[in-house]
């Protein structure tokens, strides 16, 4: 099955009720579409994320009410360096969609979702402990799995793979 | 991971007692580490302290070429190796749009399943040894022996098996395999009733578990519970039904949900996963189909060894994908399966080279584990260890 060229045309992702709950919300929040090998991502403006997230878990039509999982990825060079990345299902509808959000190298920083979520506490304070992204309202922004001593952030592109000797 | 012995919580904070358990406590199944405060015999506040096996996996696998990362997806969660390495396989497949042949489908559901029976086994024994039923952790680990061996047969390992790869299978089951299994398939719900027959109805099992560690729907869903932790308290869902994936679409079986949410609940899910497992199995068994287990995709498959040694074609391939790896189109992938635990997701971004960008491990453990504070909340301290056993955590999968 050769794969097919991704749609990154947000009129015709208009149909999947993540896309059209957000941009009914707020056009202005949507930066970006992709729908690529049955996934589909979405790239939200940072300030409103936690909003939009909340919007996408309230939705009584199809409400993403589970947080399946919460990462980064760090494009070190480029920027914007960061890339939060949201996983989120409907339980009842059987829907996934990727939420992103892009951060800028100097002072990673993004509003917590534990308020929309509980369930990202922990993925929160992973994500700070390897990646320096700091999570403003996060309750607890502490090291997870490296020594609280720890210096860096083990995940970074500029970190190497051997540590620092 | 705070340095010991730095306190997490003042101590006497409203007259309470900080108490730490672990991280070489016998019944945290790992070197989990909690840090309790309790009023006398009640839990107030419980907080998981994890990282003792941190290992950092994820930056590992940006070093490595795809194939190089299947052997270090079975070291994270080590109860349920296949699972891993099918979940990271059907990652990579669908960022090469790798079409697998049906052999090899078949083979890893039967093997998945089998996985499944192997990690619910642990986690019967275990559990109930911690709640003070010594006989059925014999009992279980003389069937997980079996699995084992059966393990061993199609991999020549018992734990760390690395069976599939991208692509298929690394072997042919060797002959004799099936008619193994199917004798072990055919006996097997009769040991089901005997570890039902130890503890279901057991007045001591039953107290120590029904009406302990409850757990609400919405408290799961909002705490990101998953696996039978989250269908212990009434939440309907298993990917293996709801998302098929290497073909579950062609298997019946049923979703054993309970809506009681406290630790029985939980028991009696998993036991009834043991009786659909193996149902699963020998309809696996009965279908089998004949054919190829490798996907024909010379660039990204490694030839069989016989047609390396003597075909000049098989063995340029061979080497070049030992020496340079496979190119992988850029994207990104999200690929979630049914463990025996929940649900286990990897992500993972390409950017085109031979080597992952970034590999993200989703484990149901680590999930689950944020759930154990509000089940322990009011709780009698000795009845942590029963919440500990019934979400049946695995450090491997929660520290990567």
């Amino acid at each position: 099955m050769p794969l097919a060229p991704p749609i990154t045309d947000i009129e015709q992702l208009k149909s999947h009720p993540a896309v059209a709950r957000l941009v009914g919300w707020n056009a202005a929040a949507v930066q970006a579409v992709k729908f690529d090998r049955d996934e589909l991502t979405i790239w939200v403006e940072k300030d409103v994320l936690r909003e939009a997230c909340a919007i996408l878990r309230d939705d009584t039509n199809c409400p993403f009410n589970y947080l399946a999982d919460l990462t980064c990825v760090d494009w070190h060079p480029s920027e914007p360096r960061f890339e939060v990345v949201y996983h989120l299902l409907s339980i009842s509808k059987k829907e996934r969609v990727r939420i992103k959000a892009r951060l800028d190298g100097s002072s990673p920083a993004i509003e917590s979702v534990t308020s929309v979520w509980p369930a990202a506490n922990h993925y929160e304070r992973e994500v700070f402990d390897l990646f320096g992204v700091r999570f403003t309202g996060h309750p607890n922004l502490t090291r997870i799995m490296m020594p609280d001593d720890w210096e860096g952030h083990p995940l970074r592109k500029d970190y190497p793979v051997e540590g620092y000797r | 991971m705070p340095q010991n012995p730095a306190m997490l919580a003042e101590p006497g904070h409203d007259g309470t007692l900080v108490l730490n358990m672990g991280p070489q406590h016998p019944s945290t199944h790992g070197v989990l580490r909690l840090v309790l405060e309790i009023d006398g015999e009640t839990v107030i506040r419980l907080k998981p302290e994890i990282g003792y096996l941190h290992t950092g996996i994820e930056k590992t696998c940006e070093a490595k070429f795809y194939q190089q990362v299947v052997p270090l997806t079975d070291r994270i969660d080590y109860l349920c190796p296949m699972t891993n390495n099918l979940t990271y396989c059907l990652a990579v497949e669908k960022l090469l749009g790798l079409e697998i042949p049906p052999k090899a489908q078949w083979m890893r559901v039967l093997m998945n399943e089998m996985t499944r029976i192997n990690s619910h086994l642990v986690w019967l024994g275990t559990h109930a040894m911690d709640l003070g039923a010594m006989t059925v952790f014999l009992y279980c680990f003389r069937e997980r022996e079996d699995i084992l061996r059966f393990f061993e047969m199609v991999s020549g390992q018992r734990m760390m098996t690395s069976y599939f790869r991208i692509g298929g299978l690394a072997l042919e089951p060797p002959l004799g395999f099936f008619e193994k299994l199917k004798k072990f398939a055919d006996r097997f719900p009769g040991n089901v009733d005997e570890y039902e027959g130890l503890l279901t109805g057991n007045p001591i099992f039953t107290m120590r578990t029904k009406g302990v560690a409850k757990l609400s729907a919405e408290d799961a869903i909002a705490m990101g519970a998953c696996g039978p932790t989250l269908r212990g308290s009434g939440v309907d869902i298993d990917l293996r039904r709801d998302a098929p994936y290497t073909g579950y679409e062609n298997f019946k079986f049923k979703v054993p949900v309970s809506t009681e949410g406290d630790v029985f609940a939980r028991y009696v899910c998993r036991v009834q996963e043991l009786r659909e497992s193996i149902g699963i199995v020998q309809q696996a068994l009965a279908g089998m189909p004949e054919g190829p287990v490798k996907a024909d995709a010379p660039k990204v498959v490694l030839p069989d060894r016989e047609k390396m040694k003597t075909q000049m074609e098989a063995l340029i391939y061979h080497f070049k994908i030992i020496t340079e790896g496979f190119t992988v189109p850029e994207g990104e992938v999200y690929q979630a399966v049914e463990s025996p635990r929940g649900e286990m997701g990897y992500y993972i971004v390409s950017d085109g080279t031979a080597k992952p960008y970034r590999v993200h491990m989703r484990g149901p453990s680590y999930a689950n584990l944020q759930v154990l504070g509000k089940m322990c909340e009011g709780a009698l301290l000795a009845d942590v260890v029963a919440a500990i056993g019934s979400i049946d955590v695995v450090l491997g999968d929660i520290d990567r």
